[in-house]
């Protein structure tokens, strides 16, 4: 796969083109050539590493909504088996948009719901940017609902911009079908994990994130608004966008200290897309672990300790 | 300047510069739909609804509470619960001084006024939102304030009733206010698992974080006549779709058209309505007010 690079990557992304350029004279050439090549990745990785290790919010923020960051439906083979897509809220329509399905974690019968972004212009147009509408809510109503009918844990994955903002998701009642679902996975007699995989942003991450453990990718962001849209009301131009990052404290490493999210899985050095493979098999482990961690409670004991974490945001135990 | 007010001595003139008001401040005040003069007491008798126009005139949350409560039967909740600046947000002031500027000017702590009292002898719990602080918005203090009235009336076997007026979620306390739409829903679940009423009065505006959250998740939702209820503002909505939109978009009748709130109810009617039907949906029977006895 060829790397697309942010604009804060572009010293790691010339010294790689100087080793395609060297790749490319050494095919022609009898000189040896490797020595060189081997220093440069050197030096690659040492300007990735100094360069990772002091991220801005809003670098992070931009690698949350990497072009090439792993979607949810490149997540599912690699964490799951015997995915069964499950379409449609029953209402209106399916909302593609909003992935969701049963499938086998470990052997393990699940329950999958999350947003889907496109790659492709045509794919990100089916998807509608990852940007759900009240269909896609009303379907992951749906389906946890059945989940919790058959006792199956559930686990969700948040990358959005935030949800629909069109005349047809007012119409068939966004703000109602959001509502109703936090309104519903404060009760589930299920275990919910939350995967934040790249962007949460506003109700729209909110409509599939309330559960019993907040998990965070490092390089994913979580808060209220975009940095745009935040920067935009606040600042009263989008142009401030780092400004508005760094004031909403969003990225994982933040939200861990407000104890909000409970666990962060590290990426890759480079991210996530440069090693999905990676990233996948240490959020098996964490969602693994998790998982039983959750199965020994009592049902009465997930729901009132899933409450007290709600009731305790914002207030002086959170801080604890 | 009018012809008529250079008639007037310049000594004993009274205009303040370029600012313009139609009326002055006090006995007279204006409609702000039809600008109709009105004198003030009469407003107050009409619940401020106009009564050229019948526009409802937006209320503080407290004299909206005022309005609904029975005479002196008010008993406030949470009082004690204070904004905090967790995340010492800064955009081009402190959300800190934005906090003490929006106290000054509304004499509240936060955008929640919340209490038990009466309403037509009906004991109930009811919250309002004040949109004059800070847009209404939803932070951790007003999450906490809902939430911990949510529990009074659950102890009290109270219903509960809300009027919300907001723009959505507090900007600067960014993903904590986003979780208070979380935390004010599973409050709302626990009221309902406990077989209490809850009746929402949308006022306007509604949006945002509200709106998706706490506003929209009534057993009952009513909404004042032509009051702005969506999830998005209209002018985001329009400069996404480039288009425009629907004649009466996102207005109460228009979510009454569309099946997301029950009834339209004037404001003068609410105090009716909202306790005829809560004493049909309170579990135990009501004590009758002495009123329907001596009919």
């Amino acid at each position: 796969m060829h790397l697309n690079y942010l604009d804060f990557e572009q010293p790691i992304a010339e010294l790689q083109a100087k080793i395609d350029e060297l790749r490319l004279v050494g095919k022609d050439s009898e000189i040896n050539i490797t020595d060189e090549i081997s220093k440069l990745e050197g030096k690659i990785d040492d300007l990735t590493k100094s360069i990772f290790s002091k991220l801005s919010d809003w670098q992070v923020a931009q690698l949350a909504r990497h072009p090439q960051r792993p979607h949810l439906l490149d997540y599912i083979p690699l964490l799951f088996t015997d995915f069964d897509e499950l379409h449609g809220d029953r209402v209106f329509a399916d909302d593609k948009a909003m992935v969701g399905g049963t499938a086998r974690f470990n052997g393990e019968p699940v329950m999958i719901i999350g947003h889907q972004k496109g790659r492709d212009t045509k794919e990100k147009a089916r998807r509608n940017f990852g940007m759900a509408s009240p269909e896609g809510y009303r379907k992951a109503e749906r389906l946890m609902l059945l989940a919790e009918k058959f006792k199956m844990p559930i686990f969700t994955f948040i990358d959005t911009p935030g949800a629909y903002p069109g005349i047809g998701a007012e119409e068939r009642g966004q703000s109602e079908a959001i509502a109703k679902n936090l309104l519903i996975m404060s009760q589930l007699k299920t275990p919910i994990i939350c995967t934040i995989t790249g962007e949460g942003c506003s109700g729209g991450a909110l409509g599939i994130g309330v559960g019993d453990r907040l998990l965070m990718l490092q390089y994913s962001t979580y808060s209220v608004i975009s940095p745009e849209g935040c920067a935009s009301i606040l600042w009263k131009s989008a142009a401030k966008a780092p400004d508005a990052a760094a004031a909403m404290n969003m990225t994982a490493q933040h939200l861990l200290g407000l104890n909000i999210a409970d666990e962060i899985i590290p990426e890759p050095l480079g991210g996530a897309h440069r090693h999905p493979q990676e990233i996948a098999s240490r959020l098996k482990q964490v969602l693994t672990e998790q998982l039983a961690q959750l199965q020994t409670m009592s049902t009465d004991t997930l729901l009132q300790q899933r409450y007290k974490r709600l009731r305790s945001i914002g207030t002086a135990e959170q801080n604890a | 300047m009018s012809w008529f007010k250079k008639l007037i001595p310049s000594r004993i003139r009274t205009d303040s510069g370029q600012k313009k008001r139609g009326v002055p401040e006090g006995v007279w005040t204006q409609c702000p739909a039809c600008q109709a003069v009105l004198y003030r007491a009469e407003l107050q008798r009409n619940y401020e609804v106009c009564p050229k126009c019948e526009h409802h005139i937006r209320l503080s949350g407290r004299r909206r509470l005022g309005y609904f409560f029975d005479a002196n039967t008010m008993e406030e909740i949470g009082a004690y619960i204070e904004p905090e600046d967790r995340l010492k947000f800064r955009d081009s002031k402190k959300y800190k001084d934005r906090l003490i500027a929006a106290q000054k000017k509304t004499g509240e702590k936060d955008a929640l006024i919340a209490g038990r009292g009466l309403v037509l002898g009906v004991p109930v719990v009811a919250v309002a939102f004040d949109f004059n602080f800070i847009g209404g918005s939803m932070g951790a203090a007003v999450g906490e304030k809902f939430a911990v009235s949510v529990d009074a009336a659950i102890q009290n076997r109270l219903p509960f009733v809300c009027f919300s007026t907001s723009g959505g979620a507090r900007m600067q306390e960014a993903v904590i206010s986003l979780l208070q739409m979380a935390k004010t829903s599973a409050a709302l679940a626990q009221l309902g698992q406990a077989g209490l009423p809850y009746i929402c009065v949308l006022t306007d505006p509604t949006y945002g974080g509200v709106s998706a959250s706490l506003a929209m998740l009534g057993d009952i939702n009513i909404a004042e006549p032509r009051a702005m209820i969506g999830f998005t503002g209209p002018r985001v909505i329009e400069q996404t779709v480039r288009e425009t939109l629907p004649e009466g978009f996102q207005t109460s009748e228009f979510l009454l058209e569309h099946g997301f709130v029950d009834m339209i109810t004037d404001r003068r009617q609410l105090q009716t309505v909202v306790s005829r039907l809560l004493k049909k949906f309170t579990p135990t029977p009501v004590v009758k007010h002495h009123d329907e006895f001596a009919e």
